[in-house]
């Protein structure tokens, strides 16, 4: 199943990186060069500067002390430590029986894949057995509502939505109360697209959260923010700031069945501490995928399990 | 956008400022920062290594060594490079050969390719071309075709998305043929967003490019993008002859590296910048500013321009000396320190050079937008010599006159009229007490009041 993102990873090989696969494969001596070597291919998955030097400097570390004496003891201790910081956000979106409905309110900048992502999620979610309706909360964007009704009306899911230029949170607050009356069992919110330094866009971001509370304070809601895969560090910046406003308590990261390995993860990850939720390899509705970290790292190096 | 990358360079720099002279392992060690710098920065590290090799070789030689402030030359050659690669000065849309000519657009999902050919078209009305098409070819994404046609319905243009079921080659001729029969001088074409390493979808562009042989073919691209923007540049660099690149989101706050990466490995230059989500906001793109932004914050920005900028500072001089004689400040004088202010990027771009705006709020210095400067200049721009000379000529026929001539109401021109009265009076008083610094200090910190909205 993680074809798809082991395939875009590993044909970065024929492109300006190799996988990481390629070096050890090199036969290379152990010296200060693996690490250089290293260090570049962390760099060019977006890793960042920060996370990418804590793991070198651990490996220097390791190598003084000589605990690494071959090239696989070198390759699993590097997996180890990736794995070490990803494992712990690896927290499968959980949905409670109770009270309902549940909200998987989606936010993120321009051109994220927000509405993308829900027609996925929302696939996925009713094939589980939920009974779902879709709120169009970007009031903003030309054609974002019928966007959203297509999605809507492939998936078989009931789209609430009201014209643009229209409250975003009034529309969401109406599904929420939509969702009661017909007892459905969530309510998927769509959200115009922001970037998180526009103060006003944030503070209309804030308004929707505390009009969900307003409408029901017991809800669960999940906040998930979409990062486009292909984001380098200011994906960091992104997360801190969504979080900040509302409190973001998952995240999905779409376009990663390109050459884009999503790096920053780590970073954002380390920082912030916020769980991950889905991945997307491609176009189409299952390749929505759980985060592993496992199997996240094995792709990002370019490795076989 | 470059904010931490600016103020990492403005600590590197004024690190150095402190040096006397520089040894190579200074240059070193500087350069190390920098990779760092422009690595947090999202540049991709094969340009990072570019980059770093050029200023090396500029650094570690006389032109430094000779210098009686190596810190100074060392800005300066670090400013030049990324200069440079941002590609030297500004460049334009091509538009070349018989009407109608054709602007394809290509880019990964989510770039901003939709949202960019209404601004593009938006800019060309501008720039009096007057019969345009916009024309979509996304066939994938739910609703593309209605967010295109809404956008062109919005600012007036005309828009051809085809019927569905035709293929996007097919929309492509269609929007050719009809672009001829109604006389368009421009053709914009938007395509749908796809992945560089989705062969199918790579095809298709190169077909609608045969199809379409436009004079401009620009990959939009988002300036948040990381490392993998070389990747998908290079990818789409081969399968179409881009001829320029748009860099959308630019009012983010991602120190856009990006910017370097895709212009380093494409070879062409960047002509826009998208600056928000109003269709308005495309503004031309300005390597220069750039890389002042890049490397500018308060007294840094000071020291370049001490560097370079001589010819402002003359200026600057220059009114003061006519002030002081007495000569009067006149609405050229107003409106040279209008462009100045631009020039500096403009209200937001001031005030994030301001040392104090690492204590403003983030997104303090989005909130200003700088068309009121542009307004302005126009309406002063749409005046006689004379008019701007002696302002109190200007009767009532001349001042609509000049809101026609400027796209202003008589509202907007008396305001400035009354406006520049007070500036005036501001400006006699601190002559007297002999406040020059002062007057400049005014005119930095923002339009006289009353000219925000």
């Amino acid at each position: 199943m993680w074809q798809r993102l082991r395939q875009g990873l590993w044909r970065t090989r024929d492109g300006l990186t190799g996988g990481l696969a390629d070096l050890f494969l090199g036969g290379k001596q152990i010296d200060a060069s693996i690490l250089d070597e290293i260090e570049t291919r962390l760099l060019l998955a977006d890793v960042g500067v920060d996370v990418t030097r804590a793991i070198t400097d651990s490996l220097a570390a390791a190598l003084k002390r000589n605990e690494l004496g071959d090239l696989p003891a070198v390759l699993r201790a590097l997996r180890a430590q990736m794995v070490a910081v990803l494992a712990p956000v690896q927290l499968p979106l959980e949905i409670p029986a109770a009270p309902r409905p549940f909200v998987i309110l989606v936010i993120g900048v321009n051109g994220a894949g927000k509405t993308t992502t829900i027609g996925k999620l929302a696939e996925r979610l009713q094939r589980d057995g939920h009974r779902l309706l879709l709120a169009a909360g970007d009031t903003f964007r030309a054609a974002a509502i019928e966007q959203l009704a297509v999605w809507g009306e492939r998936v078989g899911a009931p789209v609430i939505a009201q014209k643009t230029g229209a409250d975003s949170a009034a529309v969401i607050f109406d599904a929420l109360a939509s969702a009661r009356a017909r007892d459905l069992d969530m309510v998927i919110a769509d959200t115009a697209g922001r970037l998180h330094n526009k103060r006003n866009l944030m503070e209309e971001l804030k308004k929707i959260r505390r009009t969900i509370a307003k409408f029901d304070a017991r809800l669960p809601v999940e906040s998930l923010l979409v990062l486009d895969g292909g984001t380098g560090q200011n994906a960091i910046a992104q997360a801190r700031d969504f979080h900040e406003a509302i409190g973001v308590t998952g995240i999905a990261v779409t376009k990663l069945d390109g050459t884009a390995k999503g790096g920053v993860l780590l970073a954002i990850a380390r920082q912030l501490a916020i769980p991950i939720r889905y991945i997307g390899v491609g176009e189409a509705v299952d390749d929505l995928k759980p985060f592993v970290a496992e199997d996240f790292v094995d792709a990002l190096l370019g490795v076989e399990p | 956008m470059f904010d931490n990358l600016t103020a990492r360079l403005a600590r590197i720099i004024r690190d150095l400022g402190s040096e006397a002279r520089l040894t190579e392992a200074d240059i070193d060690a500087v350069l190390r920062d920098v990779r760092v710098s422009l690595l947090e920065a999202d540049v991709a590290l094969p340009v990072v290594r570019d980059l770093i090799e050029h200023i090396r070789a500029r650094a570690v030689g006389a032109e430094v060594l000779r210098s009686l402030t190596p810190g100074q030359a060392v800005v300066k050659i670090v400013r030049d490079e990324l200069i440079q690669v941002l590609g030297g000065t500004a460049s334009e849309l091509r538009l070349e050969g018989q009407a109608p000519v054709v602007v394809l657009l290509a880019g990964l999902q989510g770039a901003g390719k939709t949202t960019t050919a209404a601004k593009l078209g938006r800019w060309l009305i501008g720039r009096k071309t007057r019969r345009i098409l916009l024309a979509g070819c996304d066939t994938y994404r739910p609703a593309a075709p209605e967010q295109l046609k809404l956008l062109a319905g919005e600012n007036g243009l005309e828009c051809f998305v085809g019927a569905p079921g035709q293929s996007p080659v097919a929309i492509a001729s269609a929007a050719l043929q009809l672009a001829h029969a109604r006389l368009a001088e421009v053709l914009i074409v938007d395509s749908a967003g796809r992945l560089h390493v989705d062969e199918e979808m790579m095809a298709e562009i190169r077909q609608l490019h045969e199809v379409l042989r436009p004079s401009d073919t620009l990959f939009v691209v988002d300036s948040m993008l990381g490392q993998d923007a070389v990747n998908a540049a290079a990818s789409f660099s081969s399968s179409v002859p881009l001829s320029g690149i748009i860099l959308t989101k630019v009012d983010g706050d991602s120190r856009g590296g990006a910017a370097l990466s895709v212009r380093h490995v494409t070879g062409v230059p960047i002509l826009f910048i998208g600056t928000g989500e109003r269709v308005e906001e495309l503004a031309p793109f300005h390597p220069d500013r750039m890389a002042s932004r890049i490397l500018g914050m308060g007294d840094v920005l000071t020291l370049i321009e001490q560097v370079e900028r001589g010819a402002d500072r003359e200026k600057s001089e220059q009114i003061a000396r006519k002030v002081i004689k007495g000569a009067g400040f006149d609405l050229t004088d107003f409106r040279d320190q209008l462009r100045r202010m631009r020039s500096l990027g403009g209200l937001a771009g001031m005030i994030e050079k301001l040392p104090l705006a690492q204590f403003l709020p983030g997104s303090a210095a989005a909130q200003f937008n700088d068309r009121e400067l542009v307004r302005l200049e126009s309406i002063i721009n749409s005046m006689t010599p004379a008019e701007r000379g002696r302002p109190e000529i200007i009767n009532g026929s001349r001042k609509k006159r000049i809101a026609a001539g400027s796209g202003t109401q008589i509202q907007d021109v008396n305001r400035l009229l009354k406006q520049f009265q007070q500036m005036q009076t501001v400006m006699k008083r601190l002559t007297r007490k002999g406040g020059m610094a002062r007057m400049m200090r005014t005119l930095g910190s923002g339009p006289p009041r009353g000219f925000r909205r």
